[in-house]
């Protein structure tokens, strides 16, 4: 059967699934900030939320639409730079920075897929390093944006939303869910809607897209557009909600590649798949680190422990794409399927 | 499904008007001149090579002929864009599948109704009540082609996956969905055996007559071609060599020597 239409889809399409939403919204939202130790909400909780964020961002171009990018970070940077300037220069109250920044960082992104027409696969990506390193030049080179800080920084006077402060790790963290899940929700929509159909056609043969009335250049540049967004948005909320200060080094091509791994890992064209990656690259060497200090502390070199436990990293993530190459989504909705059949075949 | 306005036959729906086209220098059709009658099922044959597809390529715009022009529903083309032929409603398929590998089969056949989206990109996201009307009624139109080709038990498997001859009909059902005027088949019983070649003429005769659409197919199956047809093309090496009901070619001389051998 196919997904009846009123039913709001978060994360996974089966109607196997159909609690499964409900109940990690409200684990979210009630059981995490009641629970929660300040150290797991600020530390942990809002940079795999802000970074699933830019995953989803980044899996729209990629995943859905199949232009391949390494600007994310850029892209980041734009928003952070965007809503530091509305909130300084503008007195813009910050629930509306974050927007405007977006669709500021959707025009930047759209200015950039221009070239999409011409360009295509690898040398895209390519065209997308000139982004990469056009915007940490610009919010290098002009002190404007910085606000002539002597050392670069941006931060924001005081953290609140609508009068009420959020500067605690609960107020951060609530504050990241409720952006993370209104923009899950649009983008689950999108997918499933004739704008991510047109994506997913001119991804998988852009000559046939065009022959059967999509309209391909437009629809691609809004990929660049929407995923801008997306991606102006985390930036905003990674340079305040999470560091508080940051700089154009916290938005290198570092951050790139990793956002681009989480949706490698994650799965590439799978909503689900932004949370599974970004969750497997924040806390699984936190884990390794976890485990190696309680075995080899004290027995080992510490600086030699760290590169052992990145390697240990690198061979994790091989060894998943090995198994299931479309990603830990797929894997864990097969995983899924096989357990709700279980009795039956295993 | 509503057939297209206007099916009245007889009067000619395209006319190819002294069209040639070349690449590099070869020429792959010289000065061709046919015209298509409204719900009509022409089919184009030749051997390999003799510019077939090329020409449903000029017809809907991946090429732009060298000269010539293209009368299509009284209006006079020089080149037409992809997307313009599209939404004047020009339909087709490809010789090898060009579907969207992996989307499902109720996706494939929902994008063919891209034009027919009215709601912004916002109004989808946000779902809003007219995106969400708008979206069950593209969903209502695609289940009733996916009813109609058969195709309901493969709903919501990947394309990919599916075996060649139901991929066909997919490509069939997405180019279908627009509820074109004009249909372009490049081969669409190739590598078939013969019960789904019997199973897909009939549904061409069936779009064709049901929904009164015009029908213009290449196909190598001379036997199917003559059935099927009522109005048939022969091209050799670019030109035209023969044009006429099924039973006039079966009777041309001409069309014999280059193509169906003598032995038929």
């Amino acid at each position: 059967m196919s997904q009846s239409l009123s039913s709001p889809l978060l994360v996974l399409p089966d109607n196997n699934f159909r609690l499964f939403t409900p109940a990690i919204l409200l684990i979210g939202f009630i059981v995490v900030p009641v629970t929660g130790s300040d150290y797991w909400l600020g530390a942990i909780l809002v940079p795999f939320l802000i970074l699933s964020l830019a995953g989803l961002g980044l899996n729209l171009l990629t995943g859905y639409a199949g232009q391949t990018s390494l600007g994310s970070g850029g892209f980041m940077s734009v928003g952070a730079f965007a809503t530091f300037g509305l909130v300084v220069h503008g007195g813009v109250p910050l629930p509306v920075a974050l927007l405007l920044s977006g669709l500021i960082t959707a025009g930047a992104g759209l200015l950039f897929g221009l070239p999409s027409d011409r360009i295509k696969g690898f040398y895209l990506m390519v065209s997308s390093l000139a982004a990469q390193f056009f915007f940490e030049w610009l919010f290098q080179k002009f002190p404007w944006f910085y606000n002539y800080d002597s050392s670069g920084t941006i931060e924001l006077p005081r953290l609140s939303v609508f009068g009420l402060d959020v500067s605690s790790p609960v107020g951060r963290y609530l504050t990241t869910l409720v952006i993370v899940v209104a923009l899950t929700w649009f983008a689950a929509n999108l997918v499933r809607s004739q704008t991510g159909r047109s994506w997913m056609a001119i991804r998988d043969m852009d000559t046939a897209a065009a022959v059967i009335g999509i309209p391909v250049y437009r629809t691609k540049v809004l990929a660049f557009a929407v995923s801008s967004f997306y991606l102006g948005v985390a930036g905003a909320l990674w340079a305040f909600i999470y560091l508080g200060s940051a700089s154009v080094q916290s938005f290198g091509i570092a951050r790139s590649f990793q956002v681009l791994f989480i949706i490698i890992i994650g799965g590439v064209g799978s909503i689900s798949g932004n949370f599974i990656g970004a969750a497997f690259i924040s806390l699984l060497p936190l884990a390794i680190d976890h485990v190696a200090q309680h075995l080899f502390a004290g027995h080992v070199d510490a600086g030699l422990l760290q590169n052992i436990q990145k390697a240990i990293f690198g061979l994790l993530i091989i060894l998943f794409l090995v198994r299931e190459p479309d990603g830990l989504a797929r894997l864990f909705k097969s995983f899924g399927e096989r357990l709700t059949n279980w009795p039956l075949r295993f | 499904m509503n057939a297209p306005p206007s099916s009245k036959p007889g009067e000619p729906l395209l006319d190819v008007n002294a069209i040639s086209l070349s690449f590099k220098g070869v020429k792959a059709i010289s000065e061709l001149s046919f015209s298509v009658a409204r719900g009509e099922i022409l089919a184009l044959i030749g051997p390999n090579g003799a510019g077939k597809s090329s020409l449903l390529n000029v017809l809907n715009g991946v090429y732009v002929p060298d000269s010539g022009e293209i009368i299509f529903e009284g209006e006079h083309f020089r080149e037409i864009e992809p997307l313009e032929a599209a939404r004047r409603g020009i339909a087709r398929t490809f010789q090898n599948n060009a579907l969207f590998k992996k989307m499902t089969v109720l996706d494939n056949v929902l994008t063919g109704l891209a034009r027919h989206t009215n709601s912004s990109f916002l109004a989808q996201a946000l779902r809003l009540p007219g995106a969400r009307r708008e979206e069950a009624r593209l969903r209502a139109r695609a289940e009733s082609v996916l009813e109609f080709l058969e195709l309901q038990p493969y709903r919501d498997l990947t394309v990919g996956n599916l075996a060649y001859g139901i991929q066909k009909r997919v490509e069939l059902g997405r180019a279908l969905v627009s509820e074109p005027t004009l249909l372009l088949l490049d081969e669409p019983l190739a590598g078939m055996n013969a019960q789904e070649k019997a199973e897909m003429s009939e549904f061409v005769s069936g779009i064709n007559r049901h929904l009164g659409t015009t029908v213009v197919l290449i196909e190598h199956d001379v036997g199917i071609v003559m059935t099927l047809s009522n109005h048939v093309v022969v091209l050799d090496y670019g030109r035209k060599i023969g044009d006429g009901t099924p039973a006039e070619i079966r009777s041309n001389a001409d069309v014999i020597a280059a193509y169906l051998g003598t032995v038929h």
